[in-house]
This record gives structure tokens, C-alpha cells and sequence, in this order.
């Protein structure tokens, strides 16, 4: 259905990650933007859950080899199928031989780092360990255990019923369900059980100042940079789990996030979690870029999750309104 | 933290973590952990209940509107809970120390004041019992270290080792099942494969299983 056109590009199968496979070691993978990518699958009356594409360099090109109906969500890559632009967070129709081209991510005020190319039906490659996600640790899931290549063919899987919808697109939730402090992208914090091991002074800096995200960040894990984080207490720690969005430190005081495909336990103290309902937010902060953290309580971040699902059940109502009005048209 | 009570505290809104009281990580501790876990993979809100090195933690379908019911939950389900004794099986691995295979040997060395033979010979000694996995897919944590070999982690976690790699951190002991980044100090090396995503259960070993270290070969 696919032909991948660029070389080596870091791109990845994805979908909303591996749940239930930690009891053998088996960390969650998944979309760093599972917003972008449940949004992106609404968008085409695909499952929220369907696998994509995630584009984390650019530019990103492939070629259908052969009619279909897909979505562009995430990043705002000033994508053109064939010559024609096309709109970010919009549905489009590719017929057989055309190229879809994502450039570089614009800049502005949702700067974002990752797209997801999704296809109607889904990508279609074989779940493991209930889950398509590609587990770059083990090789396994997604398109052979692997990052895409110059080459790959992908196949989308078997679509609901009814005509493909196109033409239509979304208000992307960093415009929708915005947070900044400063003007500067922020999450919220829900902080960890050696929270209190660090100076207050420590403490007090790591919500107040900017965190620069590092060039030694990926989808495992981003490493910050800013203020040292001083221990008033020292303690060898025991293993034990973890998941993503933990903020784990280091002896040297630098914080690293885990990202999606971190390991599903460690051993360094925890300051804090970044609540699963921002780390989409983080998932999409470039490179080089600053970011702000801002502590939270559990009923707050619960009631972030829920605003989360609200966007995306209010996607999927007007998405359903959308597609049944133009089937009767 | 007290010394007495276990903690309870929350990653994010995705799972809560539970740590057993004291620091000795000793099998019987461990093996309540398993009680535990069997108890807590019950309940209605636990997608998994995953045992750590003395701890547990559990991962959430949903996150609960409230964390006091669960919290008194599982502080009665500890109070209540057994040592578990899981027999398994008993695997050893030839173990090739120091060289390329095990590059901060010596930064054990200088840690513990000991000499690369005496490390060998504590290392290679004892039986492990897998006390959990974790880390990565199909790796085990192993209790029944001897402290004298401890070694704090690393500053600056080491971005790629190879599986196969035996490698001490803190008060533990473990091998690599597949290349990726560590904090731990790598002393040896050995081949074997411990995860297969085609096999059910997909992992090699599992808590309740025992380790042996050989000694195939040292680098000096």
C-alpha cells in the first residue's frame, strides 16, 4: 500500500503500546504523541488504537502504491502529496504512484517534533504480545522489530465499512487543550516517592526554571538540562518498577524522563512522574527546545486524563457526524 | 522513610509502587512479594502486579478516582500475606570475567578494595534466585548477592552494553538479556538467550527460578 522513499529515518510502527507484558521485562513502546496518533486513526473511523507511522526526522517520504485514504497528525510538516500542500491534522486521498512528503516541522506556537502518518484500516503488521508497537530492545513488534528503511511496504488492514471521508481535519490539542508557563511548553508533575530526598532550594529550581531537553534524547528517555538537582539524603535504591514519564536522577543531578521506550523498571531516585495526560506534550518537544514542569496533585491529574478522553470522545462524536453527513450527501 | 512500615507511592496516574520495609532484600521479604502479587493481580483496577526487588508494583486499566481503598487494600493484603516458596528450575551460565566482555571490572576492584580472583570467587559462589524481572525484555533480578561485592551504579548511566553481560549494581547482580544502556557495572560476559516474543511465556525464566554462575574463563 506504502512504499517507504527515504532512507534511513528513524520512523517506527506505533500504536497506543504493549499493556500487560511488564511481568517479562516487557516495557510498553507505543506513540511518543498517542494524542496525535488516536486523533489521526478518529479522523479516519479506524480504532483509536490502530497502528501508525511516526516520523521523527525529516523529511519523511513515501509513496502509495496504490489508492488510499490516510491522516496527517502531530507535527505540522508542511506535508505535499505529490506538489499539492496539504493542511496539518487533515485527512487526504492518495491515488496509486502519488508521493506524500513531510518537511521540516514549522515553527510557531505548536512547534512540534513527531507526525504520525496513519492509513485507513490501519497499518497492518502482526500483533505481539498484544501489541504492534515496534520493541526496538528485542527486536520485536512493528515492521520487523525495527525502524523503517528505504524500501519497506507497508500494508493498511481491512477498513470499516462505507466510503472513504476525506478533506476534512481537526484543531490540533496543543491549540485545544494548550499549557504554557512563560510562553514556554509545560507538563504536570505528580512527584515520586524520593521527591523529599532533594534540597528545598533543588526543589523550588525545578519547578521555577526551564529545563533544556538534550541532544542525548530519544524515545527512551530525555535528558534535561538546568539547574543540578541537589540530594539532601543518599540511598542505593532497589529496582523496581517504573513507567513512562518517570523523572529519574542520576548521581550528576541531571533528570532524565523515560519516554515510551524506557525500561519497565530502574533503580535511580524518582523526583517525580510527568502525569501520563502531559506526556504527550513532552513527546513532542523538540530537541533544544525549553520546558517547564509544574507539580500537580492526583486529583488534578486524574482529572487531566479525563479531559484527555473528552477531547478525543468529542473527535470521535463530531468525526461520526462529519462522515455519516457526507455518506448521505 | 521509616524502616518499619512499607511505602506506598504513586508513578504518575499510571501505576502505584509498594516497597516492603528495610533494605536487606531477603528471599523470605521476597517471597511475600509473590503472595502479594498473586493477591493484588485480582483486583479490578490492576492490569499487572509486578514484583521489584523487595517492592511491587502495580499498573492501573484505569486510574482509581481515590488511592485510599487501594492503599488499605494492599497494606492488609501485606499483613496478611505468606512467604510463597517458588520452586523453579536451576540453569547455570559459563561466565567469562574481565576483558572486553566485562570492562568495569576494575572499577569494582577499586571500589571494594578486593582482587579480581577473590570477586570471582564471591561472584560465582552463590545460588541466585530470580526475584523478578524487569529492566528489559527477559531479564531477571537475582537476589542472594554477597554485600561484599556491591558497587554503587554508575555516575553516567554507560549508553550501549551487549546481552550477555554480567554486571553488578548496588547490591545486585544480573545479566543483559539484549544491547542496550546500563547504569551498572559490567564484569563478564556469557551467551545465552533469555526471551523469545514466539514462545509462550515469551520469557526464559521466571521468579522463583535459580541462576548459577560458572567460571568459563577470566581476563585479567
Amino acid at each position: 500500500m506504502i512504499e517507504i522513499l527515504s532512507a534511513s529515518a528513524l520512523a517506527t510502527v506505533q500504536d497506543l503500546g504493549r499493556l500487560g507484558a511488564l511481568r517479562w521485562g516487557v516495557g510498553t513502546s507505543g506513540a511518543m504523541d498517542p494524542l496525535a496518533l488516536a486523533a489521526g486513526n478518529l479522523l479516519l473511523g479506524n480504532e483509536a488504537g490502530a497502528a501508525a507511522i511516526e516520523v521523527p526526522v525529516f523529511p519523511f517520504q513515501v509513496r502509495f502504491t496504490e489508492d488510499g485514504t490516510f491522516a496527517l497528525t502531530g507535527a505540522d510538516c508542511a506535508a505535499r502529496l505529490d506538489a499539492v500542500p496539504l493542511l496539518p491534522w487533515w485527512v487526504g486521498e492518495a491515488r496509486a504512484g502519488q508521493a506524500l512528503t513531510l518537511g521540516l516541522p514549522r515553527g510557531g506556537v505548536w512547534r512540534a517534533s513527531r507526525a504520525y502518518l496513519c492509513l485507513r484500516g490501519g497499518i497492518d503488521v502482526p500483533a505481539v504480545l498484544g501489541s504492534r508497537s515496534t520493541q526496538l530492545r528485542g527486536d520485536f513488534g512493528g515492521h520487523e522489530g525495527r525502524t523503517l528503511r528505504q524500501g519497506d511496504v507497508l500494508c493498511a488492514g481491512a477498513a470499516e465499512s462505507g466510503a472513504p471521508v476525506s478533506g476534512f481535519g481537526l484543531v490540533p490539542p496543543a491549540l485545544a487543550l494548550p499549557l504554557q508557563v512563560d510562553g514556554v511548553p509545560a507538563m504536570r508533575v505528580l512527584p515520586a516517592a524520593e521527591y523529599t530526598h532533594y534540597t528545598e532550594g533543588s526543589r523550588a529550581a525545578f519547578w521555577a526554571r526551564e529545563w533544556k531537553i538534550t541532544s542525548q534524547s530519544d524515545r527512551y528517555g530525555y535528558r534535561l538540562a538546568g539547574t543540578p538537582l541537589e540530594a539532601s539524603t543518599s540511598v542505593e535504591m532497589r529496582s523496581h518498577g517504573i513507567v513512562p514519564g518517570v523523572i529519574q536522577v542520576p548521581p550528576g543531578g541531571q533528570p532524565i524522563v523515560q519516554m515510551r521506550d524506557a525500561q519497565p523498571s530502574g533503580g535511580y531516585p524518582k523526583l517525580g512522574t510527568v502525569i501520563e495526560a502531559d506526556l504527550w506534550r513532552l513527546g513532542q518537544a523538540p530537541i533544544g527546545s525549553q520546558v517547564r514542569f509544574i507539580e500537580t496533585t492526583w486529583d488534578e491529574a486524574v482529572a487531566a486524563l479525563d479531559q484527555m478522553q473528552a477531547w478525543l470522545d468529542n473527535v470521535h462524536r463530531l468525526v461520526g457526524l462529519y462522515r455519516r453527513q457526507q455518506a448521505r450527501s | 522513610m521509616s524502616s518499619h512500615e512499607p511505602t506506598l507511592s504513586v508513578l504518575g496516574t499510571s501505576a502505584l509502587l509498594f516497597e516492603a520495609p528495610g533494605h536487606a532484600m531477603t528471599l523470605p521479604d521476597q517471597q511475600r512479594i509473590w503472595a502479594l502479587a498473586r493477591e493484588a493481580a485480582r483486583w479490578p483496577e490492576v492490569r499487572e502486579a509486578v514484583p521489584g526487588m523487595n517492592n511491587l508494583m502495580l499498573s492501573f486499566v484505569c486510574a482509581p478516582r481515590s488511592l485510599a481503598d487501594l492503599h488499605t487494600r494492599l497494606l492488609d493484603a501485606w499483613e496478611a500475606a505468606q512467604p510463597l516458596p517458588l520452586a523453579g528450575r536451576v540453569i547455570e551460565l559459563p561466565v567469562v570475567y574481565g576483558g572486553d566482555g566485562g570492562p568495569h571490572l576494575a572499577d569494582v576492584v577499586a571500589h571494594t578494595g578486593l582482587s579480581i580472583d577473590e570477586i570471582i570467587e564471591i561472584h560465582s559462589t552463590p545460588a541466585y534466585p530470580v526475584y523478578a524481572l524487569g529492566s528489559h525484555p527477559g531479564y531477571c533480578y537475582l537476589g542472594g548477592m554477597d554485600a561484599r561485592i556491591a558497587t554503587p551504579r554508575r555516575k553516567v548511566p554507560v549508553l550501549s552494553i551487549p546481552g550477555g553481560a554480567v554486571s553488578i549494581g548496588g547490591a545486585q547482580t544480573g545479566v543483559s538479556a539484549s544491547t542496550g544502556p546500563s547504569g551498572w557495572n559490567t564484569i563478564g560476559s556469557t551467551a545465552m538467550h533469555f526471551f523469545d516474543p514466539a514462545q509462550d511465556p515469551p520469557a526464559l525464566l521466571q521468579p522463583g527460578d535459580t541462576l548459577r554462575f560458572r567460571v568459563q574463563k577470566v581476563i585479567r
